[in-house]
This record gives structure tokens, sequence and C-alpha cells, in this order.
């Protein structure tokens, strides 16, 4: 590998957003020489990555390149081909508590029943079986919850009915119930507006510091999250590079990944990459990945 | 038929003291059916699954013709129908759109297999048409223990998995990656919709088994979105209408079907005027700040 991904063992660079050297706090997800691969198509190999308590991390790549893969490892929910993940010190598995879901927002149908409460208190306890008991410690807890993500105010409002920016409010407030180690967002900021972007991503990073949760953030796109980012994992052909954004996203290393000279253009503090083998991958990764 | 044969044939009140006694076996197994009809109908309309129990209950009816021509328990018979075809739906189509026509196909099928076994039956013609459109009068003291042993079923296996069936119903994605075992409970909440039709098809009939299973719940749908709420009201409703249908038709010449879908009907547009009138008004239980104040972020409330 490269002299970047063989610093990936080192220590992160001091984080630019939290106050505690990220070299002193554990690691709360580590993959060991882990690979994954279908048949004969290899998505990564020899992927040896520490992502430490209260850092920000940003999955990138194109689509098919392993993304949802590297989160479907995370959640337990696809074994790897060779190597080992570990997540919050256990080996990862289907419904840790160690892992806070935030997916990619979707339409809720109109009708459904439930208000914006009942959706955070699925995830307090809908996995439990039997009806709940406890009513009151339960309320008691969804508040807390849809205060800490600033959802009060529509707490009683049928999901069908909340904008994109709320229902994604309630989804940081679902992954919070378990008090997670780790938030991973799954393109949680895609068909949101930009203020809601902003708000949603300042949300996540506010309570991951506040909580001393890493963030695991699966993008196709790192501009809307970009002002918090620590490091990167970027996928693509087959390969993989870890490191902090400006190290990454250069244009030396992404046209290393993709085998085409791509162009990395940093502009108003965000970067834009130009000449894509896929044009149609940035913008489009609703689908596919 | 003059209005007034029209009306005696209908809504018949005479002797109604006398009759109610003997109706007391009937009567209580529409409660039965109302509370088991509108308890799973919440999840029924929540997993869109309305076209599916109409698939269903023509397997469903399917056994129960079977049974009749074989001279076995019509009760058991549709009750092997309805569980087999709900299971084989699980099984087959986990995506809305493969289950949609999986039950095409399959519930015309069911459907010729009955007219084939009530063809071939020489029996007594009322006990045909009862499997279509509903015999509530021909519950015993047998067919009622039997319909409460199932109900009890339906019921106890409901409430065991609640809550991990909302998560799969309502969030299938995030309730996978918490660990709820989605698949599974996808099969057992199949077996107990297949009892349930089974059991619906006793009152109202294969052909109107919609009217207990889907009318309810999507009634209460439109008037509130509490999860609590709903299961009550959906309840409520299809009690009113099983009850309510049986009582109104203990004196008439009609089968009880047409009163419990007329008046689940009347609930439902009821109900959906009300749901209408309330979103004209824009009451979704927002609270509104009518001052501008400053927006509170998240860390200034943690910091509290």
């Amino acid at each position: 590998m490269s002299s970047l991904s063989s610093a990936r063992s080192a220590a992160p660079a001091l984080s630019s957003r939290s106050a505690v050297p990220a070299a002193s706090a554990p690691a709360v997800v580590n993959l060991a020489d882990a690979s994954l691969g279908f048949g004969e198509r290899l998505l990564w190999d020899g992927l040896d990555l520490q992502i430490m308590a209260g850092e920000f991390f940003a999955v990138l790549g194109p689509n098919g390149s392993g993304k949802t893969s590297f989160l479907k490892v995370l959640l337990g929910l696809q074994a790897l081909t060779r190597g080992s993940v570990r997540v919050g010190g256990e080996a990862a598995r289907r419904g840790s508590r160690h892992i806070g879901y935030i997916p990619q927002q979707k339409g809720f149908a109109a009708d459904t029943p439930l208000r914006a409460r009942d959706l955070v208190g699925l995830g307090v306890d809908g996995h439990r079986w039997g009806v709940r008991l406890g009513v009151r410690r339960h309320r008691r807890r969804v508040d807390e919850l849809l205060d800490r993500v600033g959802a009060a105010d529509y707490a009683n409002v049928p999901v069908g009915l909340l904008s994109g920016g709320e229902q994604q409010r309630l989804r940081v407030a679902q992954a919070l119930a378990t008090d997670p180690q780790v938030l991973l967002c799954d393109e949680a900021l895609l068909s949101l507006d930009l203020h809601h972007q902003q708000a949603v991503s300042r949300l996540i990073s506010d309570q991951s510091r506040h909580n001393g949760s890493a963030v695991v953030f699966v993008t196709h796109e790192i501009n809307p999250i970009i002002e918090y980012v620590d490091r990167v994992l970027y996928l693509a052909g087959g390969k993989f590079r870890i490191g902090a954004p400006e190290e990454v996203m250069t244009t030396d290393v992404l046209s290393d990944l993709y085998g085409t000279h791509v162009e990395v253009l940093h502009t108003n503090g965000r970067i834009v990459v130009v000449g894509l083998p896929d044009a149609t991958t940035h913008g489009h990764a609703a689908e596919g990945h | 038929m003059t209005f007034q044969d029209f009306m005696d044939a209908v809504l018949n009140f005479q002797n109604y003291g006398e009759l109610l006694p003997l109706f007391r076996d009937s009567i209580l197994a529409g409660a039965i059916l109302g509370l088991v009809g509108g308890l799973i109908g919440t999840f029924v309309m929540m997993r869109d699954l309305a076209f599916a129990v109409h698939g269903i209950a023509e397997l469903s009816f399917a056994g129960a013709a079977f049974a009749l021509l074989v001279g076995a328990d019509v009760i058991l018979g549709s009750l092997v129908g309805s569980v087999l075809a709900a299971l084989v739906l699980g099984i087959m189509g986990v995506r809305a759109r493969d289950r949609n026509s999986v039950i095409g196909v399959i519930m015309p099928f069911g459907l010729g297999l009955g007219i084939l076994f009530l063809a071939l039956y020489q029996g007594r013609a009322a006990n045909k048409f009862g499997l279509l459109t509903g015999q509530i009068v021909a519950v015993d003291s047998t067919a009622l223990s039997m319909l409460a042993g199932a109900a009890v079923v339906v019921i106890a296996g409901l409430l065991i998995i609640w809550r991990p069936l909302t998560f799969a119903s309502a969030d299938p994605e995030i309730a996978s990656a918490r660990g709820v075992p989605v698949r599974t409970l996808s099969l057992v909440f199949m077996f107990l919709l297949g009892i349930s039709v089974a059991l619906s098809i006793q009152v109202v009939g294969a052909l109107l088994v919609l009217a207990l299973l889907i009318t309810p719940a999507a009634a209460a749908l439109q008037v509130t979105s509490s999860p609590k709420l709903v299961v009550l009201l959906s309840i409520g409703f299809a009690m009113l209408s099983t009850v309510g249908g049986i009582l109104l038709a203990l004196g008439g010449r009609i089968p009880v079907s047409p009163y419990i879908t007329t008046l689940s009907f009347l609930v439902y547009v009821s109900c959906r005027g009300i749901g209408a009138y309330r979103r004209r008004r824009g009451r979704s239980g927002r609270i509104v700040r009518v001052k501008a104040t400053e927006p509170i972020t998240v860390s200034e409330l943690s910091a509290l």
C-alpha cells in the first residue's frame, strides 16, 4: 500500500473539532486485515483501521466500491471474507447496542400510525418482546431524546407529516437511544436541502462530541460534512486510502485509486472532484450501493 | 317488492326480546371476531397487506368447501386453507410487488377450487352460500369454543410480538439493524393472519373479510396516529360493526354480512370526514411558537 495507508495505524491528526487528542481515546471500531469480496470480485483487501472515540470518520467512494458493504460489516449484517471486525470491543454482530444507525431519509406513508415520539420510542425498546410496561419511564427517556435533537415541538406529530429534516433529527434521537459508541450514518443527508444538511450534520457532530462516540459517515458527498471530518476512508477501484481529508482528497491520490486522471479542486472550503470515470456517481447514490 | 316488504325483510324487530337469547352465541362470536379483526387489522394496514387478506380468504374458502364436501369440520377446513395460503405468501413474497403478483396468481386458483368442491357437494345450498357471504346464525357452542380458542391464540401471539412487529412493520431497515428478526416475524404474523381470516370467514364470508380486517383499522387511521388509540379505535369499530350488524340482522330475512359491511363502511366514511376536517384545520399536534425565539442549539441544551 502507499505511504498514506501505512500511516493509518499511527494516531490520527489532532482533531480539529475535539479538545481531546484522539490518540488517547480508545478505538471503538477495529478492523484487522479485513477483506471483503463477492466471488471473483474483491471490494477491499487488507483493511486495517481503528476509529477512535470522538472521531468523525467519513467513508467515501463511488457506487459499487463497497461503501454499503463496509456499513453492513459494521452492523454485523455482512461477514468478512477474511480478517476481523470489532465494534465497541466486541465482534460486530447484529443488533449491537454499540452502534446507533442513522439511515438515509425515506418517506413514511401519511397514515403510518406512529408519531414522532413513537418512532423514537421504537429505537429505545422496539426490539424487545411483548407489550411495553413501565410506560412512564419510557416516556421520560423519549422526551429526553427528543429534547436532545430539538424535536420536542413536533413530538406528537404523525411521522408521515414531518419534513425530511425533521425525520432525520428523529433518526438521530433513535440512534442515540442505546448510548452507542458509534453513530453509523448511511447517506444520512441525502435528499435534504442545504439548510437541513447543515443542521443535521451539526447535530450529529455535536451529539458525538457530547457523548464521546465516534461518527462513521458513509456518503458519496463529503462537502456537507467537510468541516467536521477528521479522517477519510476512500474506497475506489478495489483499492482504498485512509487519512486526513487534505491528504486523501488530492488529485494524485484519487487518480491513483480510480486508475485514471481525476482533478480535485478546492474552492471555498469545498472539494470538487472532476472527471470521475462514472460521471453519474456523484449525485445519484440512492441506488445500487 | 314494496318498500314495506323491503323494510320487513331488512329491519324487523318483532319478537326481538324472544329472539335475542337464542342468538347469544352468535353475538358472542361477533364480539370475539370484532376484537381479533380490529387488533390484527392495524398491522395489516401498516404492512400493506389488504390484497393478501383477500387472497388468503379465497384459499380459506377453498379449504372450507373441501371440508364441506368430505364431511369434515368446516372451520377446520377453512383454517387449514388460510394458514397454508398465508404461509406461502409469507415465504414467497418478501417485497410488496412480488407478493401482489403471487396473490394475483393464487387467488383465482383458490376460488376456482372452492367452486369445484361446492359444485360436487350434494348437501344444503345454504351451506354453500354461507361460506362466501357469511352465516353467523350457524354458530353453535362447539363452533363458538373453537372460535374463542383460535382467537386466544391470535391475541396472545400478537401481544408477544407486539413491539418488534410494530418496529419491523413501520421501520424494517432500522429494525433489522437493531437485530429484530424481521423475516421470522413476518412469517409468524402471516400465520396469525391466516387464523384471523379463517375466523372472519365464519361470520362475514370469504368475499367480505376485508370489512372486518381492513375497514375498522383504516377508519381508525383516519382520525389518529397514536399507536395505542389506533388499536383501541380499530377494535371498537370492528366490534361495533359485528355486534351491531348481528343485532340488526336478527329479525330480518337477510344474511348478516350486509349489515356488518354497511356499518363498517359508515364508520369509515365518518372517520374520513373527521380526518379531512382536521387536516383542513391544520391540526397535526405541532407546537407552533408564536413569537420568534432565538434558536437553541443542541450544545447549549446539553450544557444546561
